[in-house]
């Protein structure tokens, strides 16, 4: 990339939007607060997969470069399995949502002994 | 310089709707902001000549995930006490943690030397991708849709009501 972007500012960034997303995930009480954090994490996580894969992932072959597309088969994974997860997760929401009126996950600790 | 000023205003866009995600106690105002991290995030795919996956990204995650965490919000919260129940307890051991893991691998990061290569022209990728998914990774996407077959299911069996008479 000419404009003086490097890997290190995607890292960088896919950094910070890790954290938002663990903070998320940390400091909420909310099953879909905590859900919406898992899904920043997963969008960071394949923020890195794609600049590794697209400033790593060129393989010079005598001269010619071949390219090579493991990162984004990898993301395209994490996506599927984000969506898979997204409709699971959801769906334990509403389960917990008609036994106990509620989704504040402090609440639904009947297994805590 | 446009591909500084391109990446730094997708990078704002990004950083910002994923902060007002993470400290918004409104769930309602924090689902509509996880749509312009999600958008902010298909801009850096296209930046990393990423054309297939970017509007993989657009389909499933706007189309599909937050579609489907906005019909969760609207059925689980009565609209009226939406703000009372984004409580947030330990605010500060969330903060400190995160920064910490945060800090701790921005030093991994910006000190290790990464392996580069030259930077590729960009070119479609879309026929690669469709041919090392029918070629090389012919088992995992096979798996894939396995997997997801049995969420589909579980989802189902999970979320539906149970007639008890």
């Amino acid at each position: 990339m000419g404009g003086g972007i490097t890997l290190y500012h995607f890292l960088v960034l896919s950094l910070i939007v890790f954290g938002l997303g663990m903070y998320c995930v940390l400091s909420r009480r909310n099953a879909i607060g905590i859900l919406m954090g898992v899904e920043l994490i997963l969008n960071s996580a394949n923020i890195n997969y794609l600049a590794f894969d697209f400033y790593g992932g060129a393989k010079g072959i005598t001269g010619a470069v071949a390219y090579h597309y493991d990162g984004q088969i990898f993301a395209i994974f994490v996506i599927m399995l984000a969506a898979a997860e997204a409709v699971i997760g959801l769906a334990v929401v509403l389960a917990i949502y008609q036994n106990f009126k509620t989704i504040d996950v402090s609440a639904t600790e009947t297994l805590s002994g | 310089m446009l591909q500084q000023i391109i990446f730094y205003a997708l990078a704002a866009l990004t950083v910002g709707s994923a902060a007002f995600t993470a400290f918004s106690r409104n769930i309602v105002h924090s689902t509509f902001a996880l749509l312009g991290a999600f958008m902010g995030v298909v801009g850096i795919y296209v930046l990393l000549a990423a054309d297939f996956v970017a509007m993989v990204q657009l389909l499933v995650y706007v189309g599909g995930i937050l579609v489907v965490t906005i019909f969760a919000v609207m059925l689980t919260q009565g609209i009226a006490d939406v703000t009372v129940s984004n409580r947030e307890v330990g605010v500060i051991p969330a903060l400190f943690t995160s920064v910490i893991g945060v800090a701790v691998m921005l030093y991994a990061v910006v000190r290790t030397q990464w392996h580069q290569t030259p930077v590729p022209a960009a070119a479609p990728t879309t026929y690669a991708i469709g041919n090392a998914f029918l070629g090389d990774y012919i088992l995992p996407f096979e798996v894939a849709s396995l997997v997801l077959l049995a969420a589909l299911i579980g989802a189902i069996v999970i979320s539906r009501h149970e007639a008890k008479e």
